[in-house]
């Protein structure tokens, strides 16, 4: 039996070193030396995994699949790392060749606190081009309403995001893509747009309409012009921030009417794919829940020749395991989404399940079925993460009852997490209502790296901020900021923004304290429910963190979604950008049935002294007979009665 | 005596005095400070639009041709006359038609054109030598012998704006030129009515004004089917696949919309401005089952449930992002494999031989079946490429009837030459043009009096300059057009009608017509009460008090006189 099992595992390295060995052939001629580094180290793991196969017969039904390789050239359908390979359609000559491919994909991800973490993302592709007024008008896979957004408002990138409730970094690391609490929309305009207030403004109102959303909210009190923070993540030559414009809306609530308009921008709806599981009534009765919309051109190929647009629509949520779970640590799709999967979205080229199992080499802390043959390894976050795969386009995938219901049963509670390098905090101090101090921490986990972050603070203007107060500490010692922006704001015009780029040092915490005063607002300016508190967006950090493992630079590699985002200039470094929580503050709010008191009170003391002085001035005095007094008086009554003659 | 009596006088100067302050100062004051800003309208221009009396006018050129006068007649050409008539449409609207018709020969080089052997060749090479204005018509009389037109044709429409007129063999011989014309007359005015306008265009385009009369069902049904005049449409075709894994369906829109949809609707430019969009949406559901008919093994959609077939797409369709023009929808939907063919069925229950239907002011759908294409052991997804040209052969004449090209019968005798490569012929724009016109026209005055109602009414709305200066060049705009149309310039006509609309829509939707702070009458001056009651009393008592004191003191004096 031992002696099977070696030979299995000898053949399974011949297997893969043959792969590796024809995906080398290929790469000379179409590929390129980064991805040679890449494929190099895939082999390593899968050696070992190899090698551990001999101890573990568990893991012995594994494959890795070399996600740099599939799909990479359709011609290496030799490479016979997938044990099905799909009956081929032969396209005949006459279909015209299609200019968009749509993908999509859910990663899972165990949270050590016993939550799940579950990220959709659906992107759509498109060889077109919106920029310098060109008309663009057939649309297929890339929505209608989108694309005439772009094409009307001139626009470069629009990132906008609806997120209830606040990620919460120490406990469930960092997400995929973040958002903060609210609304949140950004945009650059191309170059070519003269008016930017004006479309901006035109622009919100129509993505409101189209999300059912309050974007029409958004004003010039609550917009701003990031120096730094936000850099176009597509390709752009546009770097002037006066074509930029950024807002939040923290106030915000998220529910089933903007998750309908955004599933309506998906090619196959809710109706096939993994949007199926997007129901409304558990992806809401989760602790956080995030829909974006991410527009940007990207490259096609590394040298850029060809440019296409990206939508990548995402929704993230993660479910609570103690509300729902009664208590049983186990998890199935059904459970977190009351649907099962039965196919993938027939328009997708690729549809996949990715389940995080990196801390779980060998299920010691949880057991998934039904298993995968599949294995990848994809750097996300600056960490190389190792993921169960299920390729939804493959029928073997849903098995002989013909659907996917993934299980997750936990085994043991204990594990820890890496804590996240980089996270922050933000709260207001102060007591009364006149004055108040914002405290915001910014806290470097790493044992013996310093980088620097760029903190970007948008407050409304009824909280005048005092700079001259601003601090920056780290280690009790007086931390000077390398760059700071600062704008001040103007009211009932436009807010205050402060950006700062501040190093970090070492495993330390960096306090950055202002204070600031409550100003009194016109009566009609307070909101519907004033003693429930202004909100002032989150605060935005962005940094790069150093990774742990080298980060491919290499952005038009065929990767899993989740980990493309972010386009990685350097190997040692990856972007990471954080929220804080959004601030609450109480302004004085005045008794609003004032006005009329106020009104009837001057009224009544005008109209007192008037009419006293009215009197004063038209009365006539004369002069009276001065009448007897009171002993006479009674004196009087008393002759009278005695019958005589009064005095 | 004497000093109560001084004091008492002062007593009342005071008040009187104090009197005079509050109504000098005081009430002026308080009005001002309360007032709100009202700008100047043409109340009284909007007034005279309101009764609205057009008159239309229109050129019309009759080409006697070799052979069709005798030479005495001749003698009498070119001669002008002018038709004119009228209707009341009600106490509000009044309508005058106008044709200026110009009588002259044929020149040497139109009669050369005239010699060409077929109709159509005639008339392009007519339109070759003059081009016509818009809105103006040219009518050739040819001789009974002409070999132009065919046996048992006596007017020949072209695709320009001439027609051809066969004079009758019986007035050859020597008749005065008045007779002559009596007997063009009836057929003229035919000719006139279907390539100019007609009173029942007209009215129907002043529907928005004028309630039709009941009884007229067809019309109303005709009038309803056009979207409303409107300076732009947006064109969107819609791919509906609901059955993505069986159908991978590719259509060529662009070339498709670039071969037959552009040429028409730049023939209409004049009209409007149109913009074309595509878009493909996949599982896409029609709102009802289609009924499985055993005898034709086909699905059948009936045409009573048409009407809910529309409802559950349209959620899918998406409103237009880019503008608020009306949308007019063109879908083209491919039945399911599972549902494959199915057909729409008219009352007599027989096959609907385009297989689409059209929605009033809505847009039109059609179904493609797409089963003939591939056999019963076809490996899904089949690959299906679209025949464009059957197609958009459906949607074009969708589309024509849903911009209102009036498509009406032409009666016996007459014959209308078959539709260009655009699709439309200059007299069917003349004639939308007039229509649109007159509706624009309509529309606006009823935009702009209703506003001006608005505004008298309520008296605390705020009237900036800028909706001032929208309401009188709408007005100004309005005007122009009225007197354009009566010198019969078309095309100056539209475009300041389209001008007017926009001006008038864009006051009438003003937001700072709908201010949040319109406090009522009542409550205002609740909130008065406390200082004006305690003020106005004693003034007025006093008042009171000094006129009965005066009048006694009047009397008084009278009887002493006595």
């Amino acid at each position: 039996m031992a002696a099977y099992r070696c030979s299995y595992s000898a053949v399974l390295l011949i297997l893969c070193i043959c792969s590796v060995s024809t995906a080398i052939d290929s790469e000379e001629t179409t590929l390129t030396g980064a991805h040679h580094v890449g494929e190099v180290d895939n082999t390593q793991t899968a050696t070992e995994t190899g090698e551990q196969t001999t101890e573990q017969p568990v893991v012995e039904e594994r494959r890795w699949e070399a996600i740099d390789v599939e799909e990479a050239t359709p011609g290496d359908s030799d490479i016979d790392e997938k044990d099905t390979s799909a009956p081929e359609t032969i396209v005949p000559l006459t279909v015209p060749q299609l200019k968009d491919d749509f993908q999509e994909e859910l990663v899972i991800r165990p949270l050590h606190s016993g939550d799940i973490y579950a990220s959709f993302q659906f992107r759509t592709l498109w060889e077109t081009d919106f920029m310098k007024g060109n008309k663009v008008s057939h649309y297929r896979l890339f929505p209608k309403s989108l694309g005439q957004v772009i094409s009307k408002f001139s626009v470069q990138e629009l990132h906008i995001s609806f997120t209830q409730g606040y990620w919460r970094t120490m406990q469930w690391g960092q997400p995929f893509l973040p958002s903060p609490p609210g609304a949140e929309l950004w945009v650059w305009f191309q170059d070519s747009v003269t008016d930017v207030d004006g479309m901006w403004k035109e622009l919100t109102n129509v993505l409101s309409g189209i999300f059912c959303a309050s974007l029409n909210f958004i004003d010039s009190t609550n917009t701003v012009q990031p120096s730094a923070s936000f850099k176009p993540l597509g390709i752009s030559n546009v770097t002037d921030h006066r074509f930029l414009r950024y807002a939040t809306l923290p106030r915000e609530i998220v529910c089933t009417e903007n998750l309908t308009p955004w599933k309506k921008l998906l090619p196959c709806g809710s109706k096939a794919g993994l949007a199926v599981l997007l129901k409304s009534e558990k992806l809401f009765h989760s602790s956080f829940h995030s829909e974006a919309v991410h527009i940007r051109p990207v490259c096609q190929d590394l040298l850029c020749k060809t440019t296409s647009w990206e939508l990548r629509q995402t929704l993230n949520v993660v479910f609570d395991l103690h509300t729902s779970g009664q208590g049983k640590r186990e998890w199935s799709l059904f459970k977190m989404f009351s649907r099962t999967l039965t196919e993938a979205c027939p328009l997708a080229s690729s549809s996949k399940i990715y389940i995080d199992i990196t801390d779980n080499p060998q299920w010691e802390q949880f057991e998934l079925s039904p298993a995968t043959p599949l294995l990848s390894q994809a750097l996300v976050l600056g960490d190389r993460r190792t993921f169960s795969v299920y390729d939804l386009t493959q029928q073997i995938t849903f098995g002989t009852v013909r659907s996917l219901n993934l299980l997750i049963r936990w085994k043991s509670n204990e594990g820890d997490m890496l804590r996240p390098l980089l996270h922050a905090e933000r709260y207001v101090a102060g007591y009364g209502l006149q004055t108040g101090e914002i405290h915001t921490l910014m806290y470097n986990n790493h044992p013996y790296r310093s980088f620097p972050v760029l903190l970007l603070d948008s407050v409304p203007w009824y909280l005048r901020l005092y700079i001259h107060t601003l601090t920056v500490t780290s280690k009790g010692k007086h931390n000077k900021p390398s760059y700071i922006h600062y704008q001040p704001s103007k009211d009932r015009v436009r807010p205050h923004l402060l950006e700062m780029l501040i190093q970090l040092p070492p495993n330390s915490v960096t306090e950055v304290t202002v204070q600031f005063e409550r100003a009194l607002l016109k009566w009609t300016e307070y909101t519907p429910d004033p003693n429930h508190g202004f909100y002032v967006g989150s605060s935005v950090i962005s940094s790069l963190v150093p990774s742990i493992a080298a980060m491919d630079t290499n952005s038009t590699l065929e990767r899993p979604l989740f980990s493309s985002f972010f386009p990685c200039k350097e190997e040692s470094s990856y972007f990471v950008r954080i929220y804080t929580e959004p601030l609450l503050v109480n302004l004085p709010t005045p008794d609003f049935s004032m006005p009329y008191n106020v009104i009837c009170l001057t009224c009544t003391v005008v109209a007192v002294g008037y009419g006293s002085l009215y009197n004063l001035l038209t009365r006539s005095f004369q002069i009276e007979e001065p009448s007897p007094g009171l002993a006479k008086r009674i004196a009087n009554v008393i002759r009278k009665v005695r019958g005589v003659p009064p005095l | 005596m004497a000093t109560t009596e001084v004091e008492r006088r002062r007593g009342q100067l005071a008040a009187l005095s104090i009197a005079a302050v509050v109504i000098i100062v005081g009430v002026p004051l308080w009005w001002r400070t309360t007032e709100t800003y009202r700008a100047w309208l043409p109340v009284s221009q909007i007034k005279e639009l309101a009764k609205l009396q057009l008159q239309l006018s229109a050129d019309v050129e009759v080409v006697f041709a070799r052979g069709t006068v005798t030479p005495e007649q001749q003698k009498k050409v070119p001669l002008t006359l002018s038709q004119d008539e009228e209707h009341i449409v009600d106490e509000k609207t009044a309508l005058w038609y106008r044709y200026e018709t110009r009588y002259r020969t044929a020149t040497i080089m139109e009669e050369d054109a005239l010699n060409q052997p077929t109709a159509a060749e005639a008339d392009l090479s007519l339109h070759t030598l003059s081009e016509s204005p818009c809105g103006s018509l040219v009518v050739y009389v040819i001789p009974e012998s002409s070999p132009l037109l065919l046996q048992d044709v006596n007017v020949y429409i072209g695709q320009r704006r001439t027609a051809f007129l066969r004079v009758g063999t019986q007035m050859r011989v020597g008749r005065t030129l008045e007779q002559l014309l009596a007997h063009l007359e009836p057929q003229l005015k035919q000719v006139l009515q279907l390539m100019s306008f007609s009173h029942a265009d007209i009215t129907a385009a002043l529907s928005d004004r004028v309630r039709l009369i009941p009884g007229n069902k067809g019309g109303i049904a005709d009038s309803m089917r056009a979207f409303k005049s409107s300076p732009g449409y947006e064109i969107t075709f819609s791919l509906l696949n609901p059955d993505p894994k069986s159908h991978r369906v590719h259509w060529d829109i662009e070339g498709a919309v670039q071969t037959y949809i552009q040429p028409l609707l730049t023939k209409l430019a004049p009209v409007a401005n149109f913009s074309i969009d595509s878009q493909t949406l996949y599982y896409a559901m029609l709102g009802v089952n289609p009924r499985f008919d055993s005898s034709r093994s086909a699905y059948t959609l009936n045409v009573d449930s048409l009407a809910h077939v529309i409802n559950p797409v349209e959620a899918r369709l998406g409103s237009n992002a880019a503008s608020s023009n009306p949308v007019l929808n063109f879908l083209l939907y491919i039945p399911d494999a599972h549902h494959s063919p199915l057909y729409i069925h008219d009352h007599k229950k027989q096959e609907v031989p385009s297989n689409a239907f059209h929605s009033p002011r809505w847009g039109g759908i059609m179904v493609y079946n797409v089963n003939g294409f591939y056999g019963s052991e076809v490996v899904y997804p089949v690959d299906i490429n679209i025949n464009m040209a059957k197609v958009m052969g459906v949607f074009l004449a969708q589309l024509r009837l849903l911009l209102g090209v009036q498509s009406s019968s032409p009666p016996p005798g007459f014959l209308v030459a078959p539709c260009s490569s655009t699709g439309l012929a200059d007299w069917e724009l003349d004639r939308l043009m007039w229509s649109r016109s007159v509706e624009n026209v309509a529309t606006a005055t009823t935009t702009i009096t209703s506003l001006a109602q608005l505004l008298d009414q309520i008296s605390n709305i705020v009237i900036n300059d800028n909706i001032a200066q929208q309401v009188s060049s709408a007005v100004t705009s309005l005007q122009l057009a009225v007197a354009e149309l009566e010198a019969g310039n078309l095309g100056f006509a539209l475009q300041y009608s389209k001008e007017a609309i926009l001006a008038s829509e864009r006051a009438f939707f003003d937001p700072s017509l709908l201010h949040l702070l319109y406090f009522p009458d009542d409550q205002k001056f609740a909130i008065y009460i406390p200082i004006f009651l305690p003020m106005c009393v004693p003034i007025l008592l006093s008042l009171l008090k000094i006129l009965s004191e005066a009048r006694q003191k009047h009397r008084e004096k009278h009887a002493k006189k006595e």
